[in-house]
């Protein structure tokens, strides 16, 4: 078990014929993902070769999941189209579309998470601007690096790429069920309580690693849902304490506003929720491995 | 980005919200021209990115051109709240002001959707009517794809309760901000206050926008908007080679991979200045997945041109890419600088974890740099970075 992506995923790729596409297809690969196809409307009934795995090329999302089953969609498409494939992938109603790009306009991932949202959220949307998800030893949809960890018991939940990555290193002898980037722009399709209302009913999770940062009220949101939901141990780290008011740091959504968003709430909220909130990266790993072995 | 009043006013105008004329000066002179082309009177009013300003002396009425010039004169160079005012504009005098009200649009991170706000108590405060009456301040949400039509804007003014003779200038007035709000690709659109005049019409007399600039690739005009005198010279040279830098005020030059790494570094560096004379970041330098060499070497020459660093920090986290390759980029980024005749004499603590960062190591061992030191955890080499700084 593990959460949101499985051995058994289908997974294609929008955009697999670009540059970035074409880099992570071939990792995503390597990590053992099924992957059944790429979408290219001009480059569709071509196949491309990785390696030896030759990947049919389709018109569209729909006929990708006809012919092949597919359930899972990664997106590398750049910016000023990334609106159009999410609206392709949510009309094909693929169950899960992981949109990496990064840079996308607010207004665009506005009028998709609407969109969305009035066809019933039959497509779950894991970001924008985010590493993707990994389910390590069985199937990787994104960015995240293949080789960091094994699998293991651990569920992890950030709005870092980076950050996500480093977390893994940290507790890499212990091993993860599933590791998910959320992103870190205004508006994203996937959030804190989603995952950790999965991770709860995993059986193969044990401890649950929260990642936040400055912005918005996500991690607040999560402390809440954390007291009246989650029964397993919940380790946070939050970044930004020393960020500057009013200017954005990195991701679109980091931004402290005046007085809300800031490093310093979001931690008070997660610890009166019981969370352990680490001050630093490694003093997070510390916390959770106390916890797993003591 | 944030826009002064008077960007936001000429947005307002091309998609048909109703605003006094004005123009915008940057020398007291220019306010006697501007003055005369609206008939004799003025109102000059300081253009900073910061509320309060009425307050601050920054809003006066000129009767005449001569005391146009006297009050642009008052005005320009003023400092309020730590901005120093560069530009004023030159607006018509609005008729007698019978009521004051507030509107805008913003994104709603909470709720991922648009939300429409209105209120009958304007011209103060939203954040205190929010505070202190929050029945007085309608929040509607607009759907992103449905957008505001007439009837949606007169469902909006309805919730506001606004008086019956305005309802129909205001619904209006709802309807063409939400154009400025989508076509401008707006994150906010704030009418403050939304005026009743003595006529009867209805007037947007201060305004806020900030505009998204993810959305940049298809708003060529946002780019001319830009303040490029208030922008820090190290931003701006940051800015001019596509690196994600924010200048702080410490002493610890930052770069490294990832924008949450990033901010987690400036948080642990500052930590371990707790113990070192107080030193703190001087920098948030993001140099993203790749960290080629001249990646590399484009940030160390913002930072190392940084007269407030002592000394830098590079954490980096191999993910896809891996350390030897930063490790090389590093190697050639300072010899790079070098060759340029660059000053490199600021100590450099490394730390490279993640893929290959055996290799990487190594390769930093091996080239035996006279600056640089390798410290193989981040807060180890936080603290090294921060007592270094603190010498």
């Amino acid at each position: 078990m593990a959460i949101f992506l499985k051995k058994d995923s289908k997974v294609i790729v929008q955009g697999m014929t670009g540059a970035t596409g074409m880099k992570h297809t071939k990792l995503m690969l390597g990590d053992g993902t099924n992957i059944v196809g790429g979408v290219n409307p001009r480059k569709a009934g071509t196949s491309v070769d990785f390696d030896g795995t030759e990947v049919p090329v389709f018109g569209s999302v729909k006929e990708a999941m006809e012919k092949t089953g597919a359930n899972v969609s990664v997106l590398f498409v750049p910016p000023a189209f990334a609106k159009a494939a999410v609206v392709e992938a949510i009309d094909a109603e693929i169950p899960l579309a992981v949109v990496i790009t990064e840079g996308i306009a607010v207004h665009d991932s506005a009028a998709f998470w609407a969109y969305a949202k009035s066809k019933g959220n039959k497509t779950r949307i894991i970001g924008p601007n985010c590493p993707g998800l990994i389910t390590p030893g069985q199937s990787n949809a994104g960015i995240i690096p293949g080789d960091i960890t094994k699998p293991g018991r651990i569920g992890l939940v950030s709005k870092s790429g980076t950050l996500t990555y480093q977390m893994m290193y940290e507790l890499r002898d212990i091993g993860f069920s599933s590791a998910v980037g959320i992103g870190g722009d205004p508006v994203i399709g996937t959030t804190h309580i989603d995952a950790l209302a999965e991770f709860e009913a995993d059986p193969d999770t044990d401890l649950i690693v929260m990642i936040g940062e400055i912005g918005g009220d996500a991690e607040e949101r999560a402390a809440d849902f954390i007291k009246a939901n989650v029964t397993k141990p919940v380790v946070g780290y939050v970044a930004g304490f020393t960020a500057p008011e009013g200017k954005t740091m990195g991701h679109a959504g980091a931004i402290v506003s005046g007085s809300s968003g800031t490093a310093q709430a979001k931690k008070e909220a997660l610890e009166a929720a019981g969370v352990k909130v680490g001050k630093t990266p490694s003093e997070t790993a510390r916390l959770a491995r106390e916890i797993l072995v003591g | 980005m944030d826009l002064f009043e008077y960007q936001a006013r000429d947005l307002f105008a091309k998609h048909g919200v109703p605003v006094l004329a004005g123009e915008v000066i940057d020398t007291p002179e220019g306010a006697r021209a501007a003055t005369e082309r609206l008939g004799g009177r003025s109102v000059v009013k300081a253009q900073v990115k910061v509320g309060g300003r009425g307050k601050a002396g920054g809003v006066k009425l000129a009767s005449s051109p001569d005391e146009a010039v006297a009050r642009a004169t008052d005005i320009l160079g003023m400092d309020i709240k730590g901005h120093t005012v560069h530009k004023v504009m030159i607006a018509e005098t609005a008729p007698e002001i019978a009521d004051e009200y507030y509107v805008s649009y913003l994104l709603d991170r909470t709720n991922r959707t648009f939300l429409a706000m209105a209120s009958v108590e304007g011209g103060v405060e939203i954040e205190v009517v929010a505070a202190e009456t929050p029945e007085k301040l309608a929040k509607v949400p607009v759907d992103a794809n449905e957008g505001v039509s007439i009837e949606k804007a007169r469902e909006i003014v309805a919730q506001a309760q606004f008086p019956a003779d305005v309802a129909e200038q205001v619904a209006e007035i709802m309807v063409t901000l939400w154009e400025t709000f989508i076509k401008e690709d707006a994150l906010l659109v704030e009418v403050n206050p939304l005026a009743k005049v003595a006529d009867g019409r209805v007037i947007a007399l201060d305004g806020k926008v900030s505009l998204d600039e993810n959305a940049e690739f298809r708003q060529a005009d946002h780019a001319a908007l830009e303040d490029k005198d208030a922008a820090n010279p190290l931003e701006a040279a940051a800015k001019a080679k596509n690196l994600n830098y924010v200048k702080l005020d410490g002493q610890v030059g930052i770069i490294g991979n990832g924008a949450g790494l990033v901010m987690s570094t400036l948080d642990v560096v500052a930590y371990a200045g707790e113990n070192h004379n107080n030193v703190k970041p001087a920098n948030f330098l993001d140099i993203g997945g790749g960290a080629s060499a001249e990646v590399m070497a484009n940030g160390l020459e913002i930072i190392l041109g940084d007269p407030d660093v002592k000394s830098v920090f590079v954490n980096v986290f191999g993910g896809i890419t891996a350390c030897d390759e930063v490790a090389k980029g590093i190697v050639q980024a300072l010899e790079l600088l070098k060759s340029k005749g660059e000053d490199v004499s600021k100590p450099l603590v490394v730390r490279l974890d993640g893929n290959n960062a055996e290799l990487g190591r190594q390769i930093l061992s091996e080239a035996n740099h006279p600056l640089v030191q390798r410290v193989d955890t981040m807060d180890g080499a936080a603290d090294k970075a921060a007592e270094l700084a603190a010498k």
